[in-house]
């Protein structure tokens, strides 16, 4: 059996990651992990598609949703992706300070996106559309609620950094760290630019109509 | 298995797979470029979305525009484009994996019929 070598970092500095491919352990589990979460979505979003346009009873998204609404929320999201990757250039650069702002910004618009997303699930209940009401309210529920719960756990991820930023508790060489929440922070974002397609702006045939039961 | 450790004298590539690899990333100026373009793809979409084509024409032209902003998002922000290639690998299999297998899965329940 072929011997493996495992780098731990040592005598320039204990900043590096683990590994035994050339690639960091950690990076690379990361990757494997996105890759399998392609799985999970890809099966959500799936079951959307094929019961589109197949409630019986109302409400249907043409009654509820509200494009122009939902659209900030997607714009908040993207602006998200941008201040992460500012976070992660400033950690490069070790410049701390504008490292934990650009966190922080991130977390703030994260949590203005889940925040917009419990707004739209209380207007739409209010309006008749509950988990059980029909096809739409299953999958639509589904879906978007597993992504939101993604959004809450990439903020509290964000939040831990920008806590363990103050605590001292992240390498001198923050980047590693705030690159894999990063990761995790832009696959949530891809995820969205799919569902935002798929669900909100992609019009669903009305029932008795072309495509409808 | 036998396993080494090694302390120190790490070898050239590693430093620059780990930690601190500033060098290759795009600039910040880079990055709030890629989010312009994706907050106009996203404008686009929205402004095609309220048109009253048909959706034989406005159907593929929200996917090629989700799919151009999925991309750029991978390749700048995650980095796909300048990180080692396995990562790339890695990923698109469980991306190829999943768009083969559901859209399988479509066409067997006659979605696109």
């Amino acid at each position: 059996m072929a011997d493996v070598a495992i780098e731990r970092g040592g005598g320039h500095g204990a900043d590096h990651p683990e590994t035994t491919t050339g690639l960091p352990h950690t990076k690379l589990a990361m990757w494997i992990f996105l890759a399998s979460e392609c799985m999970l979505f890809g099966a959500l979003i799936t079951t959307y598609v094929l019961y589109r346009g197949r409630s019986l009873v109302p409400p249907f998204p043409a009654d509820v949703f509200d494009i122009p609404y939902t659209s900030v929320s997607s714009f908040v999201l993207l602006a998200s992706s941008l201040t992460m990757v500012l976070a992660l250039s400033a950690a490069q650069q070790r410049d701390e300070g504008r490292m934990r702002l650009w966190l922080l910004a991130t977390a703030l618009l994260g949590m203005t996106f889940v925040g917009g997303q419990v707004y739209e699930f209380t207007a739409f209940y209010d309006e008749g559309l509950k988990l059980s009401t029909n096809l739409f309210g299953t999958t639509f529920y589904v879906l978007t609620g597993f992504h939101g719960v993604h959004v809450t756990v990439g903020v509290l991820m964000l939040l831990s950094l920008f806590g363990m930023s103050f605590a001292r508790r992240l390498p001198d060489d923050p980047s590693f760290p705030v690159e894999m929440v990063g990761l995790y922070w832009h696959f949530v974002d891809i995820v969205w630019i799919v569902i935002f397609t798929v669900v909100y702006l992609i019009p669903t045939p009305s029932p008795g109509g072309p495509g409808g039961p | 298995m036998a396993l080494e450790e090694r302390h120190g004298g790490e070898p050239a590539d590693l430093h620059a797979q780990a930690g601190a690899h500033a060098a290759g990333h795009p600039s910040p100026k880079e990055y709030v470029r890629i989010g312009v373009i994706l907050f106009v793809l996203t404008a686009l979409e929205i402004a095609a979305s309220y048109t009253k084509v048909s959706g034989a024409v406005l159907i593929p032209t929200l996917f090629v525009l989700a799919i151009v902003k999925f991309a750029l998002v991978v390749l700048w922000f995650m980095h796909l484009k300048f990180d080692d290639r396995r990562y790339a690998r890695f990923f698109v299999m469980g991306l190829a994996g999943a768009s083969i297998l559901y859209l399988v899965v479509l066409i067997s329940f006659k979605v696109f019929l």
